[in-house]
């Protein structure tokens, strides 16, 4: 078995990081904005597995079930937000919620 | 010291709360008898106080208790701490007693009066508070006392608060005293940075042991203290409010604006007569002002027209003789005149009182007159009364207390001849106006009818301070006519003796000529007034007489140099600095909220994009540290 050193590992979870990242910031479709929220949680859970495995600890896996959990729920809160907004606006454009500003 | 002192006040301020709380559901008659039997009930603990204090104490030391620790915070503890010696005894004694027949008086006086509650609710505060003063073991206490009889003073003098000029009259008197409340309160707080304590009696001995006399602090602090005492007795130069302060109703007058609350300042120049001992300068200055106020508000007096303002001119004028015997050291000779004074001076009000009350509302002299046989109860005890402020010889209690002070003004060594010449100036002033008073009122033609005749509960009061009013001098007399000196002998433990120049005139040629003064005042009164010859024309002088009318133009003085100057400044200061800087915090927020409410615009990836340029931005400060 192959053991990679800890700055590769790491330098694997925050490329996964910068991924989800970027992609959050250049969609515009919110399905895809959703998708790359979980990279990240997914990144940040990868973060924690490898300290853990690092530190012979258990912890790390703990808290990747618990981000798991989190991001189960997080995803179907946020599908149910997303099935709504297409019923009202028609489209899943993030640009185009544009109502919730200050009105000036 | 039994627990029933604290009830003397104890006593009135439960009246006040009850009256207060229930008085909307208490009939007239409960009101009443609640607020005089509470009054009466002090009077009468005052009484068995002053028995027990006498019988259990002759050394007259002070008896402290402190019912209750008001405060305590690092080295300064205030408790309610009483305290009864000679002098608060004589000024429970007259503020119980006499409080209780004006209190007996007022039940017809107000009997018609919508306030009926109102009025005896503050009465009885008024009267807890005056207790609360002169009971007080210290300062603070004292102090408490103090701003209660003064808000009590504003609440009756603007009692009829409808008509603006009651509301005015109330509050020119409240922020006159309060110039000298100011003063006072600055003394306390050296006196405490100096002693480390407010306690009266300890104040005093560790005064007489740090203090040598006339040293700057002792005199600094003698003249803040005498700042306060001239606002509360209105003497020069806050004297503007008294007589203004008549707007109130005649008991109130009677009660606070001249038998009382107006000698708190000659109380507490008495009490802390230490500190002006120390400072003699001071003390001359307290005579000087006595003796300048007692002529000022004479000859003002004699020319009101309206029969309280003399009264209040009167009571000005009176005072000054107090301060007078302050000022030569005469210290029981000067609470022995505040308490005949408190006497005949309530009788009077309360006489001018029925008489205004019987002739409609009529203030003005000119138009009374013949009274005499139409008001023959209230004719005989105003002539008392009035007999008893000129001092006619003898018979009047006022003879015997103005004699001593004129006496010692005289032949103390703090006194001289033109303090003297002054009092005696001042005692034919006082005769003079006090006839002229009762001879427009009661003699001559009968100008208006009166509506009926006092009832019981006015004529007893006043028969009760006639009578005290010619008997209550036999209690001290002068050196030469006899050796009774009850009062001087509860007063001396407290005070020192006053000191003798010794190369002096024998005292019967000063009573002889200020029994002359007196009876010859009466005799110029009786000839201008009743027989109505031509005044000199040195007197007839218009100008001069609307001078003294107005009180010598010091309120017109006090309007030039401090209203005007102050109107001024508030003007062209209306939107002042501190305004200015309140305005411009209040424009600074909504500029900021309006340039952050530009960035909540509902963009999601513009928030997004913001989030992660401040994360770079906090990471790569942080990694470059």
């Amino acid at each position: 078995m192959v053991t990679l050193s800890m700055e590769i590992q790491l330098l694997f979870a925050g490329m996964l990081f910068l991924i989800g990242l970027v992609g959050f910031l250049v969609r515009r479709n919110v399905i895809y904005m959703l998708l790359s929220i979980e990279i990240m949680l997914n990144s940040a859970g990868l973060a924690f597995v490898i300290a853990g495995s690092h530190w012979m600890q258990t912890d790390g896996q703990v808290m990747f079930i618990f981000i798991l959990t989190v991001s189960a729920a997080e995803v179907s809160v946020g599908l149910s937000l997303i099935l709504q907004m297409y019923h009202h606006f028609r489209t899943l454009d993030a640009n185009a919620l544009k109502k919730l500003h200050d009105k000036k | 010291m039994d627990a029933y002192v604290g009830l003397i006040p104890g006593l009135p301020v439960l009246s006040f709360l009850t009256i207060v709380l229930f008085g909307r559901i208490l009939s007239r008659r409960a009101v009443a008898i609640i607020a005089v039997g509470s009054v009466c009930l002090s009077a009468i603990l005052t009484i068995v106080a002053g028995i027990n204090f006498l019988s259990a104490n002759p050394g007259g030391n002070a008896v402290t208790s402190t019912l209750y620790t008001w405060m305590s915070a690092g080295g300064f503890t205030a408790g309610i701490t009483l305290s009864l010696d000679g002098l608060s005894l004589v000024f429970c004694f007259v503020i119980t007693f006499v409080g209780a027949l004006i209190h007996l008086y007022s039940i017809e006086f107000m009997q018609d009066d919508e306030g009926f509650s109102r009025f005896f609710a503050y009465m009885n505060l008024f009267v807890a508070s005056m207790l609360v003063l002169v009971l007080a073991g210290n300062l603070l206490l004292l102090y408490l006392g103090w701003e209660g009889v003064g808000l009590c003073s504003y609440l009756l003098i603007g009692f009829w608060y409808k008509d603006p000029e009651n509301s005015n009259a109330a509050r020119k008197a409240f922020i006159v005293t309060r110039i000298g409340d100011t003063f006072m309160i600055i003394g306390l707080f050296l006196l405490f940075v100096s002693f480390g304590t407010l306690d009266i009696n300890t104040l005093m001995q560790q005064a007489t042991v740090q203090w040598p006399s006339g040293s700057p602090l002792a005199v600094i602090s003698a003249l803040l203290l005498l700042g306060g005492a001239v606002g509360k007795s209105a003497q020069l130069p806050l004297q503007t409010w008294l007589p203004d302060a008549m707007a109130g109703p005649s008991p109130v007058s009677a009660l606070i604006h001249a038998a009382t609350m107006v000698t708190a300042g000659v109380y507490l120049i008495a009490r802390t007569h230490v500190l002006f001992s120390l400072a003699p300068a001071v003390q001359t200055l307290v005579a000087i002002i006595g003796a300048a106020t007692l002529i000022i508000a004479g000859f003002s007096a004699l020319n009101q027209h309206d029969l309280k303002r003399v009264l209040a001119y009167s009571t000005i004028s009176q005072i000054g003789y107090m301060f007078l015997a302050l000022g030569v050291g005469a210290w029981s000779a000067a609470i022995f005149h505040f308490m005949i004074h408190a006497f005949f001076k309530a009788l009077l009000f309360l006489g001018a009182g029925s008489v205004i009350l019987l002739l409609h509302e009529e203030h003005d002299m000119h138009k009374m007159g013949g009274l005499r046989k139409k008001l023959p109860l209230v004719f005989i005890t105003f002539l008392i009364g009035g007999a008893s402020l000129s001092a006619l010889p003898l018979v009047t209690a006022g003879f015997y207390s103005k004699d001593q002070i004129l006496w010692f003004s005289w032949s103390s060594d703090m006194g001289s001849k033109w303090l003297w010449l002054a009092g005696i100036a001042g005692a034919l002033i006082t005769s003079l106006y006090t006839f002229r008073m009762i001879f427009l009122t009661f003699f001559g033609k009968l100008k208006i009818e009166p509506k009926h005749k006092p009832g019981i509960l006015m004529v007893i009061p006043l028969a009760v301070l006639a009578f005290l009013s010619l008997a209550g001098g036999f209690i001290e007399l002068p050196e030469n006519l006899g050796p009774v000196h009850l009062f001087s002998t509860l007063l001396n433990p407290l005070f020192p003796q006053v000191r003798l120049t010794g190369e002096s005139l024998p005292e019967w040629l000063f009573q002889v000529i200020s029994a002359i003064i007196a009876l010859g005042g009466i005799w110029l009164a009786y000839s201008y007034y009743y027989k109505k010859r031509p005044f000199p024309a040195l007197f007839n002088h218009h100008g001069l007489n609307n001078f003294f009318y107005k009180g010598w133009g010091f309120d017109r003085l006090y309007d030039l140099l401090v209203v005007r100057p102050v109107e001024w400044l508030s003007a062209i200061n209306k939107d002042d600095v501190l305004d200015k800087i309140f305005t411009y915090i209040a424009r600074s927020v909504e500029f900021f909220n309006g340039l952050l409410s530009r960035s909540q615009n509902g963009r999601l990836r513009l928030y997004a994009l913001v989030l992660t340029a401040g994360l770079v931005i906090l990471l790569t400060i942080m990694l470059t540290l």
